[in-house]
């Protein structure tokens, strides 16, 4: 038997419901623990509900609800603008749940309207800012008995993120600038008496003893204070059975200073073994001071590889200008909604992503495209948020907001793609997983050896100096750094210039392309139709007919018709007017301008409609369709009067771009539905040698696969429309123009400029790119091959020379450092111009 | 080889054993993730020179939120990495910060410091 659960409404089988309780001697069933809490906590609130709809179904408890909204009082339309409110419901069991809270929102007072989806777990709310707030909806939810959840960290806009972010960081390194000008102090000053110990003149006045307590007094703050850091850290790994860079510097300078700090409190049980009681106060501070040095050099240069997502992320805009009403008020972005129509005036910055409904302009969007030439925008056109407009004046219509905009995806798409591991990194992770307690093992090997081998008397000094030299040159940062610091600034570098990588694996494929395969149609191509040829009868004015001709193609709907009516416009002929506009399906288009009959269409129009064309117009089409254009027939008055040759057209870059990558050592191979005549004469007006011709859409992943068993690395270049499976196959997809969301998936790169100089920019950042990560795997390699076992002191029994732990301090620093300036030369890099 | 020698030979190759089997060859604790009742597998974690717990159990197909806390300034964990899932997360320091990921394939995934050196493990089942 089913029985409601009066909570949610849902039908439980009643004979083996598993959550069930009792009141007022009746037995209740639940759908989960979760209504079966809810009841129980306060049944009456369910058991009045049931009354209502005793021995209701779920669509009558529904019908109930628009019950109760309608017995709200009737909203008066007041020109106040309702708010939209959107909150994560947590506790929701089934999808009854869903409706429940959407009842018990609908009938808080102010709310217009409220939808809850179960799937999402999230209520959106319409309702009048003055009668309802955040607070009083949340209270609806919670009166449900469910409950709201916080808004998670990352709701808040990723600028203030940062910014607090940044704050933080600010305040960190003047900390550490701070520690290291205690350091570098004292070191100095410790150096400076440590010295006085070598001039036998002076030495022999002074009391020795007291010398050490003193320097031991000026090195304790800068351990403890200065050095603290890396001493707790050290500790912490050490606890979590990890060891870092830390550890390797604590266990160094700590061995030094509780040798110096025995040799100072207890001289004599170093003399009583014929050891001179030496101290290493020097040493110790000094290689505090050097690594302090080193980290406040690499806080500096670390900043600098994000730099350009910050700026990214800076370019959003703090308040947009909504029209309300006659209205025209400044609100903070945070509050803008889609559906807003928003102003934009000369010089200022789009505040989010939408479309023009009135006015035209002209918009920079370098910033998202890296296309320098500002994009002219008329009704219907796309805006961008953070773009920069120019001359016009021009309202849009909002369509989408914070994270969904096309800035916050490009931001997102350069965050996840800079947190993502390179291949090439892999030796590097494996190496400094084991990195530093191998390095500890090899110095405590290394102290062994010179205790047992050194003459009796030095043994001990010579031991502790290498020992701790092994420890300080080590330098693992070299080696992390190595790879993402480039991968950080080029991807960064990327963006700027409207080229957007998914992750560090694909920048890594690009430079080992050796074919770039093109989809012509949108790549090499606009991937419209465009006019190229406008040919009036002898006796016709070209500009009339043209106005003529405009006016009836204003009216259609047909690419050819668009790419009619924008040719129209950029021969800036006259708009007049067109009456009784007439679509002939598959034939073409008629209307009456200025009383006359006018048809536009293809020959079969013009044969039904039996019309003859003068001998000369004859022949131009025929020439025209030789070059396989599409032609269009104008007929005016019964007469043909023009023909308009529409075609594909070449990008005017894209030979260029070809060139350039012919250039750079690679094949160049294009692909199009074409047949074989035509495609040869666009091969070779852009200068490819091989190409496919009448390839089907779904035959295009073959065609990469063709290409790949021939032993080639395959870069696909698409507009992403059909062609997503073949930028899958690919070894690395591009998608070009921004591409369709399918693409974006498919493709390793997104080019966000419809222009071939992008394919140029990506695989030349990805060779500079990964040129630099071979530097700087190589250097850190070599650094730490070289480095160890100079300072273990292999080099000693050959040349006498051991290194000062000093001197590997220094060489330390400076190793890091010098990977860090090698990623960030990347900045330098300019991509293809357009 | 005298006295001294040989006991500091043994001495530094006891060490040399200590260290390789303290940090290759020892366990670390697992923790499993406690679900919510919105079915939503979260874990606190605590970053102080390490994950604790460094080894997390999940279930697979659920979204996981994995709360870090980063309770130290030292710069060694100031980032966190899951590669598998192209997450690279700043931990500001003394704050929490959520990492938010849906696990769809069983296995063990790591997860590091920015420079691979701390170590956890995520281990979807």
């Amino acid at each position: 038997m089913n029985q409601q659960d009066v909570v949610c409404g849902m039908m439980v089988d009643a004979s083996s419901a598993a959550h069930r309780s009792h009141f007022n001697d009746k037995e209740y069933v639940f759908c989960s623990a979760n209504c079966q809490h809810k009841f129980e906590a306060d049944p009456t609130q369910y058991l009045e509900a049931e009354l209502v709809t005793t021995g209701g179904t779920v669509a009558a408890r529904l019908g109930q609800s628009g019950v109760a909204a309608a017995v709200l009082p009737p909203v008066v339309p007041v020109p106040v603008a309702t708010a939209l409110a959107t909150l994560d419901i947590e506790g929701m069991t089934c999808a009854s749940c869903a409706s429940f809270v959407e009842k018990s929102l609908s009938r808080t007072p102010g709310v217009h309207k409220a939808l809850v989806n179960y799937a999402t777990e999230r209520a959106t709310v319409e309702y009048l800012p003055g009668q309802a707030t955040p607070e009083t909806l949340r209270e609806a939810v919670v009166k449900a008995g469910y409950g709201v959840a916080a808004p998670a960290a990352p709701d808040t806009s990723a600028a203030d993120r940062q910014a607090e972010l940044d704050q933080q960081k600010a305040l960190a390194y003047q900390k550490l600038k701070r520690r290291l000008w205690v350091a570098v102090g004292l070191a100095a000053v410790v150096m400076l008496l440590s010295m006085v110990m070598l001039w036998p003149a002076l030495s022999a006045r002074i009391n020795m003893q007291a010398l050490n307590y003193v320097l031991l007094g000026l090195t304790l703050p800068v351990l403890l204070y200065s050095g603290r850091e890396f001493y707790t850290s050290a500790w912490n790994a050490f606890r979590h059975r990890a060891a870092n860079m830390d550890t390797l510097i604590a266990v160094g300078t700590g061995a030094a200073f509780l040798y110096s700090l025995a040799a100072t409190v207890a001289p004599h049980l170093f003399m009583q073994h014929g050891l001179m009681p030496e101290v290493y106060y020097d040493t110790t501070a000094t290689i505090i001071a050097l690594i302090l040095m080193g980290k406040v050099l690499e806080l500096r240069a670390k900043t600098q590889t994000s730099a350009a997502i910050k700026s990214l992320m800076g370019l959003q805009a703090k308040t947009a200008r909504v029209v309300h009403g006659e209205q025209e008020i400044d609100l903070p972005i945070e509050q803008v909604r889609p559906g807003d129509v928003v102003v934009v005036r000369p010089g200022e910055k789009v505040a989010t992503d939408g479309i023009v409904v009135l006015g035209h302009s002209a918009v920079d969007e370098a910033m998202l495209t890296g296309e320098s030439l500002p994009v002219a925008k008329n009704v219907g056109d796309p805006v961008y948020g953070a773009t920069l407009n120019k001359t016009g004046s021009f309202r849009f219509r909002v369509t989408k907001v914070g994270a969904e905009t096309m800035l916050s995806q490009i931001v997102k798409l350069v965050e996840d793609a800079q947190g993502s591991r390179a291949p090439i990194q892999r030796l590097a992770d494996k190496v400094s997983a084991v990195f530093v307690p191998t390095v500890v093992c090899i110095a405590i090997l290394t102290f062994v050896l010179w205790f047992d081998l050194a003459p009796e008397a030095t043994r001990f000094p010579l031991a502790l100096v290498n020992f701790v030299a092994v420890l300080i040159i080590a330098c693992p940062c070299a080696l992390g750094l190595a790879t993402p610091t480039a991968i950080m600034v080029s991807t960064g570098k990327g963006a700027e210039n409207g080229v957007l990588i998914r992750n560090a694996e694909a920048l890594e494929k690009a430079h080992q392309v050796t074919t770039i395969l093109l989809d012509k149609t949108g790549t090499i191509t606009r991937g419209e139709p465009t006019v190229t040829d406008f040919i009036v009868a002898p006796g016709q004015t070209p500009s009339q007919v043209l106005q003529t001709v405009a006016a009836v193609e204003r009216q259609s709907e047909h690419p050819l018709a668009e790419a009619v009516v924008r040719y129209a416009e950029a021969h800036q002929v006259p708009s007049v007017p067109a009456q009784e506009f007439r679509a002939v399906e598959g034939r073409g288009a008629s209307a009456l301008v200025a009383g006359e009959r006018v048809l536009i269409g293809n020959q079969r129009l013009l044969t039904e409609a039996s019309v003859e064309l003068p001998a000369q117009l004859t022949e131009q089409a025929s020439e025209l369709l030789g070059q396989a254009k599409t032609v269009l027939f104008v007929v005016i008055g019964g007469q043909g009067v023009a023909l308009i040759g529409v075609a594909d057209t070449v990008r005017d870059t894209s030979a260029a771009a070809i060139r350039r990558l012919q250039a750079m050592g690679l094949e160049v191979v294009m692909m199009t539905g074409d047949n074989p005549q035509t495609a040869e004469k666009i091969a070779q007006q852009v200068g490819i040698k091989r190409f496919f011709a009448e390839v089907l859409p779904q035959d295009k992943a073959g065609k990469v696969q063709e290409l790949q068993t021939e032993g080639r690395v395959v870069a696909m270049v698409g507009d992403g429309i059909n062609d997503a499976p073949a930028l899958a196959r690919a070894d690395i997809g591009l998608a070009m123009g921004g591409g369709t969301d399918v693409a974006m998936e498919a493709a390793g790169i997104t080019l966000m400029r419809s222009d071939l100089q992008g394919v140029v920019t990506a695989i030349d950042l990805s060779k500079q790119t990964i040129r630099t990560i071979r530097q700087n795997l190589f250097f850190a390699f070599i650094y730490n091959v070289l480095g160890i076992p100079i300072a273990a002191g292999v080099l000693y029994p050959v040349l006498g020379i051991s290194l000062s732990p000093m001197l590997a301090a220094g060489a330390m620093a400076l190793s890091s450092v010098s990977v860090l300036t090698n990623s960030l030369r990347l900045r330098s890099f300019r991509g293809a111009a357009a | 080889m005298d006295t001294s020698e040989l006991i500091v030979t043994l001495v530094g190759l006891g060490l040399i054993a200590f260290v390789l089997w303290y940090f290759f060859f020892s366990t670390h604790q697992t923790v499993s993730a406690v679900s919510s009742a919105t079915g939503v597998q979260q874990v606190d974690i605590t970053v102080q020179g390490g994950y604790s717990p460094a080894v997390i159990e999940v279930e697979k197909g659920k979204p996981v939120q994995l709360h870090f806390h980063r309770n130290e300034e030292a710069s060694c964990s100031e980032e966190v990495l899951f590669p598998d899932f192209g997450i690279r997360r700043e931990l500001p320091a003394f704050q929490t910060t959520l990492v938010e990921l849906l696990p769809q394939q069983a296995g063990r995934f790591e997860f590091t410091c920015g420079m691979g050196m701390l170590r956890g493990s995520l281990v979807v089942k």
